[in-house]
C-alpha cells in the first residue's frame, strides 16, 4: 500500500506513468542511487518505512531545513534511506547511528541531525550507543522504527519481538525463558534525565498516522530550537515477514503491538542543563609551546658536564616523590642544554606500591631511555636498595636514604652514601621534602647538575611560597649533610646541621 | 623553547597544532593521558572532547565527525583498538580520514599494561574486515609523538584513509624535551564532506556498494591510492648503516635500545648499523633492500614473537640471512642484552 501511495504521489514523469500528486520535494525526483526501478522505493507494499519516510520528508520541507539536514542511515531495511532523502546523507555501521550522529552534531551544532534506526539496530546491537547518546542529551532526533522483527536479514527475532511471536530464530514463538521479554525502549530512555521528548506512536490507522506525523514534526522542531535529545518510536507494519497482507499487518500493529507497547508521551519537558565551569580559552601557541613559567627560559649550558652520558635510577615507595625527583633531574638537565629522558615504571597501583624511574642525561641524542646499569642509584627505601644495588657498576654511586646500610647487606663495590633524608626532612618541617634532601646530597656529591638550576626549576614548579622555602631548605640541608658528615668519611651527624 | 613533555601529552599538542578539534575516546592504560590531555586542551581551543561509553562508540563518533569534514582523532591501547576494528574498516571503506593512536601493551586478552609491539599485525595488516590498509607511523621519541601525529593528520587527509600512530607504553609514558613551535597548518578542502549546507547537500558518505561491479571499482580505486602511498610515503631512519656488516631492524622503543647497542658494538669494533622504519605501512622496503645489498646479516628485534619480521623477510626475499630476537610479556631488553645478540650474529657469520 505504501508503495502504491508513493507511486501515486511520485512527481516523476516517465514513459510508463504520469504524475498524479506531488511527493515531498525533500525526496529526490528520481532515485538515481538505485540501480533499477528508479521511480519507486525498495520497500515492500504496506511497509511502514515508506510512511515514516514521507512524514519525515514533509516535516523537513515544512520547516524549510532541507539544506541544513544530515540524515544518518542505519543497517537494516532502511540502510538505503539515502536513496530517497535529498539531504546530506551518512550511512553508518549497524547500531552505531547515535554515535556517528554525535560526531556529526558536535561538528555541526546548528544543523539538523537525524538518526533513523530499526529495532535490531537500535535496541539490540546498538543499545549502548542509544542509551548513552540519550543520556548525554545529544541534540539529535532519533526515529526508531519498531516492527518486532528483523526484516532485511529475513525474519529473525528482534529485541522487540512479542512473547509467543514466531521468527526464524524463535521457531516456537519467543519464549521468555530462553529469549527474555521484549525491550521497551521509550520506557527505558524515559528513566534518563537528559531527553526532552520521548513518544511512542503507531502506523496502525490514519488517526494514529496523523499522531505520528505530529510527533515527528515536534521532534524536528525541538531540534531546530536546540532543545535536546528527542526520540520517537514508531510501531510499524512488516507485511512481508509477518506473512500478512498490508491491511492485516496494520491490524496486527493495532491488536498485538499496541497492547504490548503502549502509545504514550513519555517525556515532554524543557531541561535546564547547568552550563558552569566554562573552560578558559587559550591560543594554540600558548597550548602547544607550553607556558613560559617564571624563570622558565632555558638556561644556556653554563657548566662543564664531566659525563657524556649519565644514567640515574630513582626508586622507592609510591608517595616518596620518586617519580617527581626523576622529573626534576630531567628538567634540570634539559635546562642545562643536555639531552634527557625520563621513563617511569608504571602500574595499576598508585599508592604503597613500589615505584622507580629511569633518567638519562646526555650530551648526545639519548638512545635507550632504560637505565639497566645506573651510574647513580637513588634508593629511597631498603626494598629498592636490595632490588637495584647490584645493577650499579663499581665506579657508580648509590645514594641510600637511610642513616646506614642494613646490617646483613653486603656492601657493593660501588660507592655508597647514606643520607637519612626522612629525618632531615622532618627537622626542616615536612617529611614530604625527603626527595629534595636527597637531591641536594646528589648535586653536592656528584656535581652532575647545578643547584642553581635546581632552584630555578623548583621556582617554576612550586607555586606555594611556604613549600618553596621548605624545598630550598631541603636542598641546602642535603648539601650540608654531604659537606659535614660524608666528606669526613663517616656518617656521624644524623641531622645534617651539626657543626 | 623546549619543554619536558610526556609522549602521550605530546600527541595532543601535535594534534591541536595540526588543527584537530575533536577527540572521542575511552580510558585505558597506558594511553589514558592522551584522553586526559585532550579533555584539558581541546575545549581551551574551542574543540570537542567526549568520553564515549566504549571504543566502539568512540570510533563511530570519529566516523561522524570525519564525515562532517573536521580533523578528528581517538587513542587507545590494544584491547580498545580491537573494539575499534569494525569502525576502522567502515572509515576505510567510506574513505574517511582520521588519526588513531595505539599505545601498545601486553596481550593477548587483558595481558598487562607493560609495553609490547604485538599489535603490528592488527594495525599494519588490517584487523578489520575487507580489503583496506591503514597508514601506520611508528614514533620512537616524545618529539616524534607530536611530529608524527601531525604527519598522520596530513596523510589521512591526503589519502582519505585512517592513519594510525603505533607506539607503545614506554614511548607514551616517557618524558623528553619537546620542541614545538606554533605554525599555521592548513587542512585541505573537503568538498566531499556532509556538513548540512546547500553546497554539501548532494554529498553522501557510505561504504555500501550493493552491485558487485561497483564494489570492485571502488576497491580498485582504493588500491590505486594505496599503491601511490607506497611510492610516495615510505619513511625510515638509518644509523651507521653505510659500512655495516650487521644491520639491526627495529621500530619504536626498541630502535632506541638498538641505537645504544649499535654504539656499543662499534666501540667493540663490530660494524653494526640500525635501520628504523618510521612508516610501518607503507613499509620502507626499497630503502631496506638497498641497505641490505652491502650487509652480511640482518637481525630483526621486536617486542613480539616476530610480526614486522615477516615484512623484513618479504623485502629481503632470501637474499641475506634474517635473524630474529623478540621479547614479550612487557619485557624490554637492555642495551647489554641486544649488544650480546649483535655480537652473536658476527660470531656466527665469522
Amino acid at each position: 500500500m505504501a508503495e502504491q501511495m508513493i507511486l501515486e504521489e511520485a512527481k516523476v514523469t516517465t514513459d510508463n506513468y504520469e504524475v498524479v500528486h506531488s511527493k515531498s520535494k525533500l525526496f529526490y525526483p528520481e532515485y538515481e542511487r538505485k540501480t533499477d526501478l528508479k521511480h519507486q522505493t525498495h520497500y515492500c507494499p504496506g511497509c511502514g518505512h515508506g510512511v515514516t519516510h514521507k512524514l519525515i520528508a514533509e516535516a523537513l520541507e515544512d520547516l524549510k531545513v532541507q539544506d541544513q539536514t544530515i540524515l544518518v542511515s542505519p543497517v537494516g531495511c532502511s540502510v538505503f534511506a539515502y536513496y530517497y532523502f535529498d539531504v546530506g546523507n551518512v550511512q553508518v555501521a549497524h547500531g552505531r547511528a547515535p554515535a556517528a550522529a554525535t560526531g556529526l552534531k558536535r561538528a555541526c551544532p546548528d544543523k539538523i541531525v537525524i538518526a533513523y534506526q530499526g529495532d535490531g539496530d537500535l535496541a539490540a546491537i546498538g543499545t549502548a550507543e542509544i542509551v548513552h547518546a540519550a543520556n548525554r542529551g545529544e541534540k539529535i532526533a532519533v526515529f526508531f522504527v519498531n516492527n518486532a522483527i528483523y526484516g532485511m536479514t529475513g525474519g529473525q527475532m528482534a529485541p522487540t519481538t512479542l512473547v509467543g511471536q514466531r521468527s526464524t530464530t524463535s521457531p516456537w514463538g519467543r519464549r521468555p525463558i530462553n529469549e527474555g521479554f521484549p525491550l521497551h525502549m521509550c520506557e527505558l530512555l524515559a528513566s534518563l534525565e537528559a531527553p526532552v521528548y520521548i513518544e511512542r506512536v503507531a502506523l496502525s490507522d490514519n488517526k494514529n498516522i496523523m499522531k505520528a506525523r505530529r510527533a515527528i514534526r515536534k521532534a524536528l522542531e525541538l531540534q531546530r530550537d536546540g532543545a535536546g535529545f528527542t526520540f520517537v518510536e514508531i510501531l510499524s507494519p512488516c507485511p512481508t515477514i509477518w506473512g500478512k497482507d498490508p491491511v492485516d499487518a496494520r491490524k496486527w500493529v493495532a491488536e498485538k503491538m499496541i497492547p504490548n507497547f503502549p502509545l504514550n508521551v513519555f517525556r515532554d519537558r524543557k531541561i535546564e542543563v547547568p552550563n558552569n565551569n566554562i573552560p578558559p580559552r587559550k591560543t594554540i601557541a600558548e597550548l602547544v609551546e607550553g607556558e613560559r613559567k617564571a624563570g622558565g627560559d632555558e638556561s644556556v649550558p653554563h657548566r662543564h658536564h664531566r659525563f657524556s652520558n649519565l644514567g640515574i635510577k630513582v626508586a622507592g615507595f609510591g608517595g616518596q616523590g620518586v617519580l617527581l625527583l626523576g622529573q626534576l633531574l630531567a628538567e634540570m638537565g634539559m635546562r642545562e642544554g643536555l639531552e634527557v629522558s625520563w621513563l617511569p615504571s608504571y602500574g595499576p597501583e598508585m599508592r604503597s606500591g613500589s615505584a622507580h624511574c629511569h633518567v638519562r642525561l646526555s650530551k648526545q641524542r639519548v638512545g635507550s631511555p632504560l637505565v639497566s646499569r645506573p651510574d647513580i642509584l637513588i634508593a629511597m627505601n631498603e626494598f629498592s636498595l636490595r632490588k637495584f644495588a647490584a645493577q650499579v657498576p663499581p665506579d657508580g654511586t648509590i645514594l641510600y636514604a637511610r642513616e646506614r646500610l642494613p646490617e646483613d647487606f653486603v656492601a657493593p663495590l660501588a660507592q655508597v652514601i647514606c643520607v637519612p633524608a626522612a629525618e632531615i626532612a622532618d627537622k626542616i618541617g615536612s617529611p614530604k621534602v625527603a626527595n629534595i634532601v636527597i637531591m641536594g646530597a646528589l648535586l653536592e656529591e656528584t656535581e652532575c647538575l647545578s643547584s642553581a638550576t635546581a632552584m630555578k626549576v623548583l621556582e617554576a614548579k612550586v607555586k606555594n611560597p611556604t613549600l618553596l622555602e621548605l624545598d630550598r631548605k631541603a636542598l641546602d640541608a642535603g648539601r650540608v649533610y654531604i659537606d659535614h658528615t660524608v666528606a669526613v668519611g663517616a656518617v656521624t651527624q644524623a641531622d645534617g646541621f651539626a657543626q | 623553547m623546549r619543554q619536558l613533555c610526556k609522549g602521550n601529552v605530546a600527541v595532543i599538542k601535535g594534534a591541536v597544532l595540526a588543527g584537530c578539534r575533536a577527540y572521542y575516546g575511552y580510558p585505558i592504560t597506558p594511553a589514558s593521558e592522551i584522553a586526559e590531555a585532550a579533555a584539558l586542551y581541546l575545549p581551551e581551543v574551542g574543540g570537542t572532547f567526549v568520553q564515549a561509553e566504549s571504543e566502539t562508540a568512540s570510533i563511530n563518533m570519529v566516523y561522524g565527525a570525519s564525515a562532517a569534514g573536521i580533523r578528528v582523532m581517538s587513542a587507545s591501547s590494544g584491547p580498545g583498538l580491537s573494539l575499534m576494528q569494525e569502525g576502522i574498516s567502515y572509515l576505510a571503506g567510506a574513505e574517511l580520514p582520521c588519526v588513531l593512536v595505539d599505545v601498545m601493551r601486553g596481550g593477548p586478552g587483558l595481558g598487562n599494561i607493560a609495553p609490547e609491539q604485538s599489535d603490528y599485525f592488527a594495525m599494519v595488516k588490517g584487523g578489520g574486515h575487507g580489503n583496506y590498509r591503514n597508514l601506520v607511523l611508528a614514533p620512537a621519541s616524545v618529539q616524534e609523538m607530536a611530529d608524527l601525529t601531525i604527519l598522520a593528520f596530513e596523510l589521512a587527509d591526503k589519502y582519505r584513509n585512517p592513519a594510525i600512530v603505533l607506539t607503545d607504553g614506554f614511548v607514551g609514558q616517557m618524558m623528553e624535551p619537546l620542541d614545538l613551535e606554533y605554525r599555521v597548518i592548513v587542512a585541505p578542502e573537503k568538498p566531499w564532506a556532509v556538513q548540512g549546507t546547500a553546497e554539501t547537500r548532494k554529498n553522501m558518505v557510505s561504504s555500501i556498494f550493493l552491485e558487485t561491479d561497483d564494489l570492485e571499482e571502488h576497491q580498485r580505486r582504493m588500491e590505486a591510492k594505496y599503491i601511490r602511498a607506497q611510492q610516495l610515503e615510505t619513511r625510515c631512519e638509518q644509523y651507521r648503516t653505510d659500512d655495516a656488516d650487521v644491520v639491526v631492524v627495529g621500530f619504536g622503543i626498541i630502535s632506541r635500545v638498538l641505537r645504544s647497542a649499535v654504539d656499543e658494538a662499534r666501540q667493540q669494533g663490530i660494524k653494526a648499523g640500525l635501520f628504523r622504519p618510521i612508516t610501518l605501512w607503507p613499509f620502507p622496503s626499497k630503502e631496506l633492500a638497498k641497505t641490505a645489498l652491502h650487509v652480511q646479516k640482518i637481525l630483526v628485534v621486536e617486542l613480539s614473537n616476530g610480526q614486522m619480521l615477516e615484512d623484513v623477510r618479504l623485502t629481503i626475499n632470501g637474499k641475506r640471512p634474517v635473524e630474529f630476537y623478540g621479547r614479550v610479556g612487557g619485557n624490554v631488553p637492555s642495551v647489554e642484552e641486544l649488544f650480546a645478540k649483535i655480537e652473536e650474529q658476527v660470531a656466527v657469520s665469522a
